[in-house]
């Protein structure tokens, strides 16, 4: 149970007429509030950040919402997945909401994110709409990536999401690259680039990460721990999986990845941290419920009782549940009329998008360079297909 | 003396129109005044090449180098000589030896709207950071529909150098330019190494620019054009470095020397040579390449790499499949050994292509392999 308290200045009466209009007084309520996280912090080579996060009822009723929306958008995509309206590869992010929500309470959009393919929430997080994600699932042009793209390159310059990215561990040197040039930059702002347990091997995340450390780069590698990379576990891969401490130099930290607060708690830290001293590690213990891909049932390397143990103890959407009922910022049926809400929203979302047409055919042929110096590029058939690229 | 001042001259391309004989004598004169006024300059390709980092870095703060010993070395092969003194280490970065590393950090760089220039120390070693070069540098633009363009060169030497054996002389440009999403440049002369690197900066999208190792110390001569900060060569032109009317000879790189030799061997038999520098092998000029072949209807292509699948191989079926009927004679291809390279001074030189083959290619598509009982 949450230890909280509240500060003093905040005079709310313990019982408050439930109406919706105290509901919507509540929702917008961002004096601060004290709540403690699950666990505390383990550190490496450094000084842990306080178990204790100023939050607020409204960021916790928006956490809420947020990771309501994602868990509802991850499981519509599995169903339009399963009717074929999603081709190819599909990795979804449901119990791993908390990274994304945390991480975005933390930063701003001049921070840059980068991570992997499962990257439909963090597209959310860094403010892409739900009618982007399903377009670009079903590769529709209403689709962020114009539907060119598909399920693991989604992108948001705009907002500071650089992706998207296919190849295992390819995203941490470019995450790297993001800091280094925020850094050149003079733009007082960080990089998180995220991957897995799987990554955490690979070799040019140690390339990537001995020249943030060298060259003292603001950037946050973060370990999304679900603790399976596709059908291996993580002892199976890694002789040490402390992936915090597998930066030896650089301080690392783990972090309870299904506790939102910790989560934002950890990433203020980290960003603070990166600012002045350089790179650091977070490692989010969290936990995916579906399979690596929509095409791995994810039961024949783990037990069905370990994925509905996790969901009973520890599912974030239910912690933030239970904080918001036990503070009494709303009542069980004003959070099940967000959850209609949301589900209303996603429903909507993908009817318009089932409304968006495929992409042209001139389509084919575009964006391959921005100046194409009259460059020809030729179909299948060259005789019959011969295009002067755009963008001369 | 003045034997050295027309060599000036004609290197330097100035059209002369004098009328008759008489004024031939004092042509030269005229021209050497001229000359010693606005002397004709020769630069190094290594010289080039700094000269073009130097000015590009100089007007666009966002252009920055990084790779292994381009800065307190002066660079491994001294193409960055003086650029950490005039631009600090905050823009001239040694790298650790971590090729994956550094090259997945110049491409987020770039991400994010720098300019970086990644340096190789050659070509082989660039097989360490292909992934980031095919998968996050070319793709990302047309994954990500125009959101996310990577204007980064990845630049170094490429190709054969001598005695360096199998490991240390292999040709990428056949496997870069097949990749859509890149442009792959190689130049030969010291003209070509400074226009073709100033675009190649200068452009927003990823190049791969094909140095070669033997070319650096080579000097040529230099137009006053340029030598100007604002000289940039198109992307997706050939040259045109010698007209001639009886058969085309494709080159790119250190081969073009080769070729240009191969074409005074020719033009002594009474076989003339055009040879074309390809510089641009991604786009490839099919255009002036199939104009050329039209004008002759023969064709030699000459490339250093490995034959299978090589340049040549592609400018081959781009004639077959557009100037078929102009073609006199089959193609002709020389290309390196289907070897890899041995350390072997005289095995070494069978597996490059020298310029007797180029001359014996020339002649197999002229149909003159077989001398003439009477010479002309």
């Amino acid at each position: 149970m949450a230890l909280i308290s509240r500060s003093t200045s905040t005079c709310a009466p313990l019982f408050r007429p439930l109406t919706l209009f105290s509901l919507r007084h509540v929702s917008t309520d961002t004096s601060p509030i004290t709540v403690d996280t699950s666990v505390p912090f383990t550190s490496h080579n450094c000084d842990p950040p306080s178990r204790s996060v100023t939050t607020s009822t409204s960021e916790l009723l928006s956490f809420f919402r947020d990771m309501s929306l994602m868990r509802r958008m991850e499981i519509a995509a599995d169903s339009l997945y399963k009717s074929k309206l999603i081709r190819g590869f599909c990795h979804l992010y449901d119990g791993q909401e908390a990274v994304s929500v945390g991480m975005e309470a933390a930063l701003t959009k001049s921070d840059c994110i980068i991570t992997a393919y499962r990257d439909h929430c963090i597209f959310l997080g860094r403010g892409g709409s739900l009618l982007e994600v399903f377009s670009e699932l079903m590769g529709r042009q209403a689709g962020c990536s114009k539907g060119k793209g598909g399920s693991m390159h989604f992108y948001r310059k705009q907002a500071g999401f650089y992706g998207g990215h296919g190849i295992v561990g390819a995203q941490v040197p470019l995450g790297c690259g993001l800091a280094f040039a925020q850094k050149y930059s003079k733009d007082e702002a960080v990089t998180f680039a995220l991957y897995g347990d799987g990554a955490a091997n690979q070799g040019q995340l140690f390339e990537a990460l001995n020249i943030a450390a060298l060259w003292d780069l603001p950037a946050i590698l973060v370990c999304e721990n679900n603790h399976y990379g596709m059908g291996t576990a993580e002892w199976r891969a890694a002789k040490s999986p402390a992936y915090y401490k597998r930066g030896d130099y650089v301080p690392g930290l783990k972090v309870d990845g299904m506790d939102a607060l910790a989560v934002k708690q950890a990433c203020k830290f980290a960003k603070e941290h990166a600012l002045k001293n350089g790179p650091l590690i977070l490692e989010m213990d969290t936990y995916r419920y579906h399979g690596h891909s929509m095409s791995d049932p994810g039961s024949t390397y783990r037990t069905r009782d370990e994925i509905s143990g996790i969901r009973q103890e520890r599912d974030p959407i239910e912690r933030v549940r239970k904080l918001l009922l036990s503070l009494d910022v709303a009542n069980e049926k004003e959070l099940k009329d967000i959850e209609k809400e949301v589900r209303k929203e996603v429903d909507e979302a993908i009817a318009q998008a089932k409304g968006s047409p495929a992409p042209e055919p001139s389509e084919l042929f575009t964006n391959i360079y921005v100046k194409s110096f009259g460059a020809e590029a030729y179909g299948a058939d060259r005789k019959e297909v011969r295009v002067t690229l755009p963008g001369y | 003396m003045l034997g050295i001042v027309r060599r000036k001259v004609c290197a330097k391309g100035l059209p002369v129109t004098v009328p008759g004989e008489t004024l031939r004598f004092f042509r030269p004169v005229v021209h050497a005044l001229r000359n010693y006024s606005s002397a004709a300059k020769e630069l190094t390709v290594r010289e080039a090449l700094n000269s073009a980092l130097d000015e590009e870095m100089s007007a666009d703060p966002k252009v920055f180098l990084m790779g292994e010993e381009v800065g307190e070395y002066q660079g491994a092969y001294k193409i960055s000589k003086g650029l950490l003194d005039k631009y600090g280490p905050d823009r001239v970065l040694d790298t650790p030896i971590t090729e994956a590393g550094f090259t997945g950090i110049g491409v987020g760089a770039a991400y994010y709207g720098l300019k970086p220039v990644v340096e190789f120390m050659t070509f082989n070693f660039s097989m360490q950071a292909i992934d980031h070069i095919i998968n996050s540098a070319a793709k990302s633009n047309y994954m990500s529909a125009g959101q996310i363009n990577v204007p980064i060169v990845f630049r170094g030497p490429n190709g054969a150098a001598a005695g360096v054996g199998a490991q240390h002389s292999q040709c990428y440009a056949a496997w870069y330019a097949s990749c859509p999403g890149l442009k792959v440049l190689s130049p030969y002369s010291s003209e070509d190494a400074r226009g073709l690197l100033k675009a190649a900066i200068r452009d927003p999208d990823p190049v791969v620019f094909l140095e070669n190792e033997l070319l650096y110390g080579e000097s040529f001569p230099v137009s006053a054009e340029a030598l100007d900060s604002s000289f940039c060569l198109p992307i997706g032109k050939a040259k045109i470095e010698r007209e001639g009317k009886d058969v085309t000879i494709t080159a790119f790189s250190k081969m073009v020397g080769h070729a240009l030799k191969a074409a005074d061997i020719l033009a002594k038999d009474g076989i003339s040579a055009e040879v074309i520098n390809l510089r641009s092998i991604r786009p490839l000029d099919r255009a002036t390449i199939n104009a050329s072949v039209r004008k002759t209807n023969r064709l030699v292509t000459v490339e250093e790499g490995f034959p299978q699948h090589g340049v040549g191989a592609e400018i081959c079926t781009s004639v077959v499949e557009e100037s078929f009927g102009y073609l006199d004679a089959p193609v002709e291809r020389i290309a390196g050994a289907d070897v890899p390279m041995p350390y072997a001074a005289n095995l070494e030189r069978m597996a490059v292509p020298q310029v007797e083959d180029i001359v014996r290619a020339a002649k197999r598509a002229c149909y003159r392999s077989v001398p003439l009982a009477a010479a002309a």
